[in-house]
């Protein structure tokens, strides 16, 4: 025998013991331990991936969550090849009446900042919806404009091009955007309208939060959008927005929840569609106009979902409970707004309709 | 010269033919399954996903400019015209910068230079290209935005292909980029290429008081060219192809750009981009239809440098 196929044997003899000593392990671990896997929006996985952490340390339930994307979570929500899906936008009626027994649990709140740079300028930006939607529309190209001059009164703004910079993937960020944007412009919503992709009148795309913040900070004079966590860990300069109350407001934890507070009387049942759902440009004093809800998607009935037992069942729906109640203390230390009352209220409900082969399990 | 195989030698040997049969079925099993099956099912999964696309916008969709997910409307063009137009400025950028290092390497330096250049620029090759696109955003996209584009400008404004503004992220950006991944590729294959012309060759030119810039171009590159040919196609392919470093560097606006400062897309950076969020069926079914384009195109280069190397070697083979 050569020297190397004795290697190759050992080698294989290892393998062979290690596959086996895994299959054993497994196998002893299916009885004790439950997983439940999701996947969908990668907008919240960093909350996810704590409540995961934390969940597994109390329950010793194994909570598996994919970020591949609000489109990829919705339809593999529709196949049922997961347990729960995560979408930041909810779903439209085409897409929720291919799953049926659909249920909307909002699970957190995000915001989305505009960012600028602006050399010279000290003071922090004020702008209105309106003026910014123009200056996505490309009406307004220059920074000394009188409206922008007219909302920052002693700003010595520089007669400069605005360089406007966009995301060029398709993300939960944009939508938040462009509904914002419809919301306060009737221009913006004929011309462009809201979703994840746009078809942009002008503008450089960046890739991700990443792409447009380093997009912003090598051009000066340009300006962008980027989720409020990333804004504030990366300390970007953000503009002040101007609510409906006619206040210009900070984007901050705080402000994004009262956004949804102002908002909750008027939002549906959890079994009911949620299509066009939004808290932007939300009523209240301080509230901050660009905020939104991320969705977890789940089955009112999962015994639809194959491989689903009882007591996985069981395990979802305390999970979910725990997520909209002691989950949300983990929020603000990941910049992530904590659910306010009435929408922690209004899960409950929706967490009570879950059942398995028609049983609830609360 | 063919070999039989088996070779007859070893025909006697019944125990050992049995095994070479078995070992031969099984190696051409795989190969048929792994490549041709593979390329088969890829191509059934992408015209299948893309059926939706195909019967509602037909052949317009090779020549829409429109792409507005919102409201479903879906046209390739601006993707296909950024791919072309970044992939053929990279070649124009890379494959002489590539012919001159081939050339030096395999005929002008000393061993002890060729034996420490050559693996580093193999080495060049295995940059992630998520690396390259870094470096793209942080050094080269303010680079050109700074330092090429004002003296672009300012010379040859007056031609549509450098007109203002430049924001350093551009077609012009994304071919340097590109340029730069091909240069390994195109440059080893040619080196080799050249090294393997006979020295015969080489020697009769100068002996014929050729220079040695004569016998290079007038005789080692043409007899190369084959070679060197399939490896600018091979580049080529590549280019197409590569999706992270230009999408972060290009811009990512899909229009009919004519000047090179300004931002394009292209059809792997649109997959890329928007794949992971498309919902709906139309939605989803316009981006494999890019991809099934894209598949098409780098199928016909391939198919185009395999026809044209195999006749510049008949033609050698003949000579």
């Amino acid at each position: 025998m050569r020297w190397w196929t004795g290697i190759a044997i050992a080698m294989l003899l290892l393998l062979a013991g290690c596959t086996a000593n895994t299959e054993q392990k497994q196998g002893g671990e299916v009885q004790k331990e439950i997983t439940i896997n999701g996947a969908g929006a990668s907008f919240p996985y960093p909350l996810i991936a704590k409540w995961s952490s934390e969940y597994g340390k109390l329950k010793g339930v194994k909570i598996n969550y994919q970020s591949i994307g609000s489109g990829g979570g919705i339809r593999q929500t529709m196949a049922k090849t997961v347990d729960f899906g995560a979408s930041d936008a909810p779903l439209k009626e085409e897409e929720r009446s291919k799953m049926p027994g659909i249920l909307h649990i909002p699970e957190t709140l995000g915001a989305v900042v505009v960012v600028y740079n602006l050399p010279g300028v000290e003071e922090k930006l004020r702008l209105s919806g309106e003026v910014i939607a123009d200056i996505y529309l490309g009406r307004i190209t220059r920074w000394n404009d009188p409206r922008i001059a007219e909302l920052n009164p002693g700003v010595e703004l520089p007669d400069e091009e605005i360089v406007v910079v966009h995301r060029s993937d398709g993300s939960g960020t944009t939508f938040v955007f462009s509904d914002y944007l419809s919301a306060v412009s009737e221009d913006w919503e004929k011309e462009v309208g809201r979703g994840k992709s746009l078809s942009w009148p002008l503008g450089l795309g960046g890739k991700g939060n990443e792409g447009v913040s380093g997009l912003v900070k090598q051009n000066p004079y340009s300006i962008g959008y980027v989720e409020l966590a990333y804004a504030v860990q990366n300390r970007l300069s953000y503009a002040l927005i101007k609510n409906r109350a006619g206040r210009f407001v900070e984007p901050s934890i705080e402000s994004v929840s009262a956004a949804a507070a102002g908002a909750a009387s008027s939002l549906p049942r959890g079994d009911e569609s949620w299509e066009g759902v939004s808290i932007v440009n939300a009523p209240g004093e301080d509230a901050y106009p660009i905020s939104s809800f991320s969705y977890l998607l789940v089955y009112r009935e999962l015994s639809v979902i194959p491989g689903m037992t009882e007591a996985k069942a069981k395990a979802l729906v305390d999970f979910l409970w725990w997520a909209v109640h002691d989950g949300q203390k983990y929020a603000p230390e990941l910049h992530y707004a904590p659910l306010p009352e009435e929408v922690v209220r209004l899960n409950e409900e929706t967490i009570k309709l879950i059942t398995y082969q028609g049983k609830p399990l609360l | 010269m063919k070999l039989r195989f088996p070779p007859p030698f070893l025909s006697s040997r019944g125990v050992r033919l049995t095994g070479d049969l078995v070992f031969q079925a099984v190696l051409a099993g795989v190969a048929v399954l792994s490549v041709i099956g593979l390329a088969v099912l890829l191509l059934r999964e992408l015209v299948y996903g893309s059926l939706p696309a195909i019967s509602e916008f037909g052949l317009g969709f090779l020549t829409s400019t429109e792409w507005n997910p919102v409201r479903g409307e879906f046209g390739a063009l601006p993707f296909i015209y950024g791919t072309v137009v970044s992939s053929l400025l990279a070649l124009a950028i890379g494959v002489p910068l590539s012919l001159g290092i081939a050339v030096y390497l395999a005929e002008m330096a000393s061993p002890r230079v060729r034996a420490v250049l050559s693996p580093v620029i193999e080495l060049l090759a295995a940059i992630p290209s998520v690396i390259i696109g870094l470096w793209g955003i942080f050094v080269l996209a303010p680079f050109v935005r700074e330092h090429l584009a004002e003296p672009l400008m300012s010379y040859l404004g007056f031609l549509p292909l450098f007109e203002g503004p430049a924001y350093g992220y551009s077609v012009l950006t994304a071919s340097l980029v590109l340029a730069i991944m091909i240069i390994p590729i195109i440059s080893s294959i040619s080196r080799e290429a050249i090294l393997a012309v006979p020295r015969l060759q080489l020697e009769g030119a100068l002996a014929l008081g050729a220079t040695r810039f004569e016998a290079i171009t007038g005789v080692v590159l043409p007899y190369a060219r084959g070679a060197i040919f399939g490896a600018v196609m091979l580049g080529l392919g590549r280019a197409i192809g590569e999706t992270m470093a230009v999408t972060m560097v290009i811009g990512n606006s899909p229009q009919l750009f004519t000047s090179l400062l300004h931002p394009g897309y292209t059809m792997a950076a649109v997959i890329a981009n928007e794949f992971t969020e498309a919902t709906g069926e139309l939605y989803l079914a316009a981006l494999i239809e890019i991809g099934l384009v894209l598949f098409a195109i780098s199928m016909v280069v391939n198919v185009l440098a395999r026809a044209i190397t195999w006749r510049y070697m008949r033609v050698q083979g003949g000579a």
